[in-house]
Formats: structure tokens, C-alpha cells, sequence
């Protein structure tokens, strides 16, 4: 090596002397998007009336582009970029595989459904205050996240969307938002300092970052006892980012103060990236430390969804009921991480591991897709009704039988009744759990899918289906909160055009998804096997240089 | 070298740990700033301590001539530190709001996102 130090050489061994092509960068294209829009957004904050049409162009080519992602990854297999043309592991690798390539389809959907509703719900001084810029640079976060395939930098895009998550949740600085964020604002930031501090160790030990480089190493290294506490130091950050239990407190403390398109964005996409680093980090890169974890990942995922399930049979107002059924999504993806790793040599489709993964992804992005469905649906019950209460809601079947049939659809929907999507994953993580002798796991599955249903049928019950109670009348007289409260829901609401399309389209999705699943198995099938044996992800990171 | 900055790690992140599971939020605060400090030392002793030669090649060479120190463990600080401030000076101001409309900094009183007295959800018609 020492002989040709000629800069052309050296050149030569650091950098791909393949030029990158145009289609290359369609990788890339989902986070450039979403950078551009959000800083030209910041360029044009005086002049508001411009917001939605740009801010809606916008998001619909972000989720062109991530369609065109997921067109390419599930033809061609596992695309990477690297950035600069440095070769593996130097630079930064972007690697697109199928499972990141889901998600990320799924998280433009949403953003595009959310901005759709938000023209009409978000007034004009919020638009002043940047809710349309944040909203951006948080897709950029969530969007970089899942394409991303080096720690340190899926690290930035956490820290990236965190921040841009900050201001949309203090968007209108009323009491219980600064509240709410103060307690949401230290805890995530406590959490992402753990991932920090993994990061750190990581690099302590192996010497590099790339997710793919790593996963080698460590498949290959025979002292495994740090990596036994890197991936639990990881399993902590995770699950709090994912609100699992024990570590869910900050999640209903703060998900009911912001607008409610803000709260139907938080719930679908940011805990959704906690589990999305889960399964990356965790399943893929530390496999074996995982399973001997797996007990503890049974009991966090058990936990969480009866957490979830009890929660929101415990609560008063819609959308607080709604932060917990989000919780108790997030115990049921996390049973697949209990699930153990296939014997060596073995079949990996068809394991349990695989078809637990399956149904969690699956699981998560129906959860990504409903839940942002729910919340949106709330916003519109609340301003139709004036309240978010139980107590004084009523009456809403009978003045909105459309809007009511389709909170039906979605309240079905996370309670995982067929013939919805919540219904197939549910099943999937069921003969997962116990085909790998855990049927504890999988009665806990289908307990809180009950519970579900019970708190489902609660809201309906009382919000819609009953007629107006006498307490809320406005001839009765409102307390002073309640005429707040009323005010504030009723001023700047969703107009019935700009929410019927979102969520129209979110319900398409839950009820196609429900009947045709087979489609979307298939792709989730692979995705989890792409996941549980990462040859192909770390090949299309280092191609040919072996 | 490694190992009495892996004390200094150990007692800054006791500390923080001390400050951010108190009650009152000026502490936390004081907390979030020590526990980004910690951390940033934690990667730079992960980054291994050898020589202290700058990484920089000396004009008119294209390799260095004596061992260098890693650059890298440096850069990831680098963005750690930009990110702590920013979050520093963000719940700085939050904290300072949240005083001003909730009239404590006691995170025990802080209950108008979740009241104390909601009572049971409604149990039938």
C-alpha cells in the first residue's frame, strides 16, 4: 500500500469511480424535498395565502417521490447512496431496503392527508408562526430516518424531527400546551441522549457507523458482552421514543394539547420511528443480544398493551382515550421483537420470527395510517360537537351519518376487527406468539384487542350515538371551561370539504388493506425477511467490493 | 488518560442524573446541560486518546507523516454539541413561558394537561 501515494491513487481507493446517475439520487429525494419546501416556506411566512398551495404541492411530490422509492426497492431490491462518492463504510450510506421503503410511503401519505386537512384548520397566525415550515422539516426528520444507513446520522434525523416537533406542539402557546411539551420536551430529549450515548459506545467499539458495516462486525465478533449492554442501552431509548411502557408517561401527558392535525401527525408517524429504529437496530444489526433480551421485549410488549388497552377505558375526553390506544398500538408491534431467532440453517420465511416481524410491520403501518385517521376524526367531532368530552358529546349520528360511519370504520379499525386492516396483522403476531410457545403473548394480544373494542364502542356509544345530553345544551349554560374550550373548537374548524378528503382517503386505504391484504403481506413478508437476514441490505451497501 | 476521563464521565453523569430527577425545572435545566457535556465526553474517550497531532496533511503531501489524532469521535461532537445547545435554548425558553402562564416550576403542580379531578368517565347513558 505504502508504495503508490500518488493523490490519484489514493483517490482511487477512497472513492467510487462510478459516476452517480440522475436515478441515483431518487434516495435522496425525499428528504431534499421536504428541506427546499420548508426553507422556501420560511422565505414566503408574510404572505400566508400562499402556504397551503405551496406547502400541498409539496407534500405531493414528497409522496410521489417516496412512492417512486418504494417502486424501485420492491423491483430492484435494496438501493443505496453514498454521499460524496466515499466508498463503504466512509461516507454516509442511504439505503432505501423494503422495510424503510414501506415506511416511508406511509408516512408521505399521512403528511399529504394532514396538510390536506390542516388548509382549513390551521388559521392564518398559526401559518405566520410556521406550522407549514415545521411540518416540513419534521417530514425531513421522519423521511431521513427511515432511508437512512448510518447511526450516527439516523441519530440527526431523531434530533432533526424532534425539534420541528417542538414548535408545531406549541403551536398557540395556550396553558396546557406548555404543560403538556415541557413534560414532552425533557423526556424525549432524555431519550434521544441515550441513543446519543449508544452511538457513542458503538463507535468506541466498532470504529464505524454504517449500519451495514456493523451488522457485519458484529455477526462476526466473538466477544459479545458489550453488545449485550449497547443493545439494551438502545432498548431504553427506543422505547421511549415508542412510548412503551414502563417509559409511555410523557405520550398522554402531551398528545392532547396540540391541534388536533398535530396530534394526527405526532401519533402516526413519531412513535412509529421509535419502533422503526427498534426493529432496525436492534433485530437487525444485534440479532442474538435481541433474543436473549427477548423475555424482557415480551414483557414490555405485554405491558404496554394493557397499559394502553386499561388507559383509554379510564378516560374522559376523546382525544386523551386516543393517546392511549396509540400506546396499546405500539405494545402490539413490539411482541415481534419477543419473538426468537430461527434455528441456524433453518427456513426463515415461515418462522416465527418472520411472520411476527411481518405482522408487526404490517401492524405499524396500518397503525401509522389509522390512528392519523382517528385523531383527524376527533378534530372533527370536536368542532361539530363544541367538546371533546365524553360527558357532553352526543347526538353526532343522527346531524352526521356520513362523518359517523366513518369514525365507525376507523374505531373498528384499531380495535382489529375484521374486515379491516387492524384485523390480518393481528392475526399474523397471534400464530407468532404461538408458534414460538408463548400464548400468554398472544391472549395478551387479543385482551387488549378487547379492551380496544370496548373503548372503541364507548366513544360511539356516547359521542354519536346517543342523543345530545342535557348537560351540554347550550340552553343549559356552559361553565366557564367549557365555553373556552367550546370557542376554541368551534372558531378555526376543518370545513367539511378540506376533512372529508384526508380522511375519505385514509378510510380507503384501512378498508382495502383489510380485504385485499395479500398484496400488502407479500411486500411485508419480504421487508421482514430483508430485516432477519440482512446479506442483500449490507451487499447493496458494499455492492461488488468484496 | 482513558481511564480518569472515564471517572470525570462517570461523576458528570451522576450528577446529572441527581439534577434532572428533581422536581423543580431550573434544576432539570441545569441537568440537560451537564448531560449533553457528559455525553459529548463520553464519545471523545470512546474515540481513544493516542497522539495529539492535529489532524491536518502538511501542505504538498497527500498522506500524513506521523500518526494523527481521529478526527472523527471530534466531528460527531461537534453536531452533539450544536444540537444540545439548540435544545438547551429552547426548553430554556419553554421553561421560562411555562413559568410565566403556570405560575410554577414544581413539575408536581404542572396538572392543566391532566387534571387532577376529572372524575369517571361516563358509565352508561
Amino acid at each position: 500500500m505504502a508504495a503508490d501515494t500518488s493523490l490519484e491513487a489514493l483517490k482511487e481507493q477512497a472513492m467510487t469511480q462510478v459516476p452517480i446517475t440522475a436515478l441515483d439520487y431518487s434516495v435522496v429525494l425525499p428528504v431534499v424535498i421536504c428541506f427546499v419546501f420548508g426553507a422556501g416556506l420560511l422565505m414566503i411566512r408574510k404572505s400566508v395565502a400562499w402556504h397551503p398551495l405551496v406547502a400541498l404541492s409539496g407534500l405531493a411530490l414528497l409522496f410521489l417521490a417516496d412512492l417512486a422509492v418504494l417502486y424501485r426497492v420492491a423491483t430492484g431490491g435494496t438501493v443505496t447512496m453514498m454521499m460524496g462518492g466515499w466508498i463503504p463504510p466512509f461516507g454516509i450510506a442511504f439505503t432505501a431496503d423494503l422495510m424503510g421503503a414501506l415506511f416511508l410511503v406511509a408516512s408521505g401519505f399521512v403528511a399529504l392527508c394532514c396538510g390536506i386537512y390542516s388548509v382549513a384548520s390551521v388559521s392564518r397566525v398559526e401559518r405566520r408562526y410556521g406550522f407549514f415550515p415545521l411540518l416540513f422539516i419534521m417530514m425531513a426528520g421522519v423521511s431521513g430516518a427511515f432511508v437512512t444507513g448510518d447511526v450516527f446520522n439516523l441519530y440527526v434525523w431523531f434530533e432533526v424531527f424532534l425539534i420541528a416537533s417542538f414548535g408545531l406542539l406549541i403551536l398557540g402557546s395556550e396553558r396546557e400546551q406548555l404543560d403538556g411539551a415541557t413534560k414532552y420536551c425533557f423526556l424525549n430529549l432524555v431519550g434521544t441522549t441515550f441513543f446519543l450515548i449508544g452511538t457513542g459506545y458503538l463507535y468506541g467499539i466498532f470504529g464505524t457507523l454504517n449500519m451495514a458495516d456493523i451488522a457485519r462486525k458484529a455477526a462476526a465478533m466473538e466477544d459479545t458482552a458489550a453488545l449485550f449492554t449497547l443493545a439494551s442501552i438502545y432498548l431504553v431509548s427506543f422505547a421511549m421514543k415508542a412510548a412503551a411502557f414502563p417509559l409511555n408517561a410523557w405520550l398522554p401527558a402531551s398528545y392532547h394539547t396540540p391541534r388536533f392535525v398535530v396530534s394526527a401527525l405526532f401519533a402516526g408517524l413519531l412513535t412509529k420511528v421509535g419502533v422503526y429504529a427498534a426493529i432496525r437496530i436492534n433485530l437487525m444489526i444485534f440479532p442474538p443480544e435481541r433474543a436473549d433480551l427477548s423475555l424482557v421485549f415480551a414483557w414490555i410488549a405485554g405491558l404496554t398493551m394493557l397499559v394502553g388497552g386499561l388507559g383509554a377505558l379510564a378516560q374522559t375526553d376523546l382525544r386523551r382515550l386516543l393517546n392511549y390506544v396509540v400506546i396499546a398500538g405500539i405494545g402490539t408491534i413490539f411482541v415481534a421483537l419477543a419473538m426468537p431467532v430461527p434455528l441456524p440453517g433453518g427456513e426463515i420465511a415461515g418462522s416465527a420470527l418472520s411472520v411476527g416481524l411481518s405482522g408487526a410491520i404490517f401492524y405499524a403501518l396500518h397503525s401509522i395510517i389509522v390512528m392519523t385517521g382517528l385523531y383527524l376524526a376527533a378534530g372533527v367531532a370536536a368542532h361539530l360537537a363544541g367538546t371533546s368530552s365524553l360527558h357532553e358529546m352526543g347526538g353526532l349520528w343522527r346531524n352526521h351519518p356520513l362523518f359517523a360511519a366513518m369514525m365507525l370504520i376507523l374505531l373498528f379499525a384499531v380495535s382489529g376487527l375484521p374486515p379491516f386492516s387492524g384485523f390480518w396483522p393481528k392475526v399474523a403476531l397471534v400464530r407468532a406468539s404461538i408458534a414460538a410457545d408463548m400464548p400468554w403473548l398472544a391472549a395478551t394480544v387479543l385482551f387488549s384487542g378487547f379492551l380496544l373494542t370496548i373503548a372503541s364502542a364507548r366513544v360511539f356509544a356516547l359521542g354519536f350515538w346517543r342523543s345530545l345530553p342535557a348537560a351540554s345544551a347550550p340552553a343549559f349554560g356552559r361553565t366557564d371551561r367549557q365555553e373556552i374550550i367550546y370557542e376554541r373548537f368551534t372558531a378555526a374548524g376543518p370545513d367539511k370539504a378540506w376533512s372529508a378528503v384526508p380522511l375519505l382517503a385514509l378510510i380507503l386505504v384501512v378498508i382495502a388493506a383489510g380485504v385485499w391484504p395479500q398484496w400488502l403481506l407479500d411486500l411485508t413478508d419480504l421487508a421482514a425477511q430483508g430485516v432477519i437476514d440482512p446479506g442483500s441490505y449490507i451487499s447493496s451497501v458494499f455492492g461488488g467490493l468484496e | 488518560m482513558v481511564i480518569a476521563l472515564s471517572f470525570v464521565v462517570a461523576a458528570l453523569f451522576a450528577v446529572t442524573i441527581y439534577l434532572i430527577l428533581s422536581k423543580h425545572i431550573i434544576r432539570m435545566l441545569l441537568g440537560v446541560v451537564l448531560l449533553g457535556n457528559s455525553v459529548n465526553l463520553l464519545i471523545f474517550t470512546n474515540g481513544r486518546i493516542g497522539s495529539i497531532v492535529p489532524p491536518v496533511i502538511p501542505e504538498g503531501q497527500s498522506v500524513p507523516l506521523e500518526q494523527l489524532s481521529n478526527p472523527l469521535p471530534q466531528a460527531l461532537i461537534l453536531t452533539a454539541i450544536v444540537i444540545s445547545f439548540s435544545f438547551f435554548a429552547f426548553l430554556l425558553v419553554l421553561s421560562y413561558r411555562a413559568f410565566q402562564d403556570l405560575n410554577t416550576d414544581d413539575t408536581d403542580e404542572m396538572r392543566v394537561a391532566e387534571p387532577e379531578d376529572e372524575g369517571l368517565p361516563p358509565l352508561g347513558y
